[in-house]
């Protein structure tokens, strides 16, 4: 399992024992300093993607050949995957709402 | 020697150089994507690393020496991830209620994002280090290149479609989600964040608080369970 994975899974669970301790509840922990950093670091989040960008520049020379293809295999992927997941999302909701209403 | 010079040459010989420009050039894109109203296709992202990457391009420099600055904006990806914890834990009676919708549509989701890119990519030809570099594109950078790694990819290669991906997700899923007709800010999000990662997670995040959180909790279960059919899916591809 990828690191920042099992960090997310950590400060998660670290959060709950906190709220046992009353330290803290869903309501409040947007004021603590853990919140302040968490909600600061993720407003900002696309710029952290700018430097693995830029390496664009090491590849002209593979993306001259391939690029549009690349390219071409990125915007499909993309569209498809945007609305199969959505889709599968809301269907299965309603589904489940339809469900329980009878 | 004027003091303008002085300061020049100090930051010229430490990463302090690359780093200052690269927020400079973040700050001046964030000012024009707010100026247009935070239009989908004026994405900050891309118009940074055109504009960094023409300032290397014409200045000579390389991207290692580049990145020895930037790398400190790079490192912060994975705390990033999990900082996504506290919104999570803020919102997690709405995430109870949508368990079975979210584990459907990270199935479907995941495995359509790879198959559909070494699809259209091996229909063309395109060689297989470069397949195995492309696979792993709608996840999270510092996890994806890990995994091109792993099966003989290029990682600095995947960084970049990784990046391309985000940006076309990020500029594509509003206009996409209203075409389909759904207005559900947490199946929305969902996608974003599994098909474009954290930079549909941040465009998320620009739109509404509830997408953004289910962006990031797409983005991180898709790094996992990429992480574990990508095995499969490669070895049943290549062979």
């Amino acid at each position: 399992m990828p690191g920042p994975v099992i960090g997310l899974l950590i400060l998660f669970a670290g959060l709950f024992v906190a709220q046992n301790f009353g330290s803290i509840t869903s309501a409040s922990v947007n004021d603590t300093t853990l919140g302040r950093g968490a909600s600061g670091l993720l407003q900002h989040l696309s710029l952290l993607f700018v430097p693995a960008g830029v390496g664009v520049i090491d590849h002209l020379g593979l993306l001259s050949s391939y690029g549009p293809v690349l390219f071409l295999a990125l915007l499909v992927s993309t569209t498809l995957s945007l609305a199969v997941t959505a889709l599968v999302f809301t269907g299965i909701k309603s589904w489940q709402s339809g469900r329980n209403a009878s | 020697m004027t003091p303008g010079f002085d300061l020049w040459v100090y930051l010229s010989s430490t990463p302090l150089l690359w780093l200052t420009v690269t927020l400079i050039v973040w700050a001046s894109a964030e000012r024009i994507a707010i100026a247009s109203g935070r239009h989908p296709a004026v994405n900050p992202v891309l118009i940074s690393i055109i504009v960094l990457g023409a300032i290397l391009i014409l200045t000579g420099t390389s991207f290692a020496t580049y990145f020895q600055g930037a790398q400190f904006v790079h490192f912060l990806l994975g705390p990033a991830i999990v900082a996504i914890a506290v919104p999570l834990y803020r919102n997690l009676d709405r995430v109870r209620e949508n368990t079975l919708p979210m584990i459907a549509a990270l199935v479907a989701g995941s495995v359509t994002a790879v198959v559909s890119a070494l699809s259209v990519a091996a229909i063309f030809g395109v060689p297989e280090p470069v397949l195995v570099s492309l696979a792993p594109k709608s996840v999270t950078a510092g996890v994806a290149m890990g995994i091109a790694e792993q099966f003989g990819g290029q990682p600095a290669l995947t960084a970049v479609l990784v990046v391309t991906t985000g940006l076309i997700g990020a500029i594509i899923v509003t206009p996409l989600m209203n075409v389909l007709g759904l207005k559900d800010y947490a199946a929305r999000g969902f996608a974003a964040g599994l098909a474009a990662h954290g930079i549909g997670t941040a465009r998320a995040f620009v739109v509404d608080e509830v997408a953004g959180t289910f962006a990031g909790i797409a983005m991180a279960l898709n790094a996992v369970l990429t992480a574990l059919i990508l095995p499969l899916i490669l070895y049943w591809f290549l062979t």
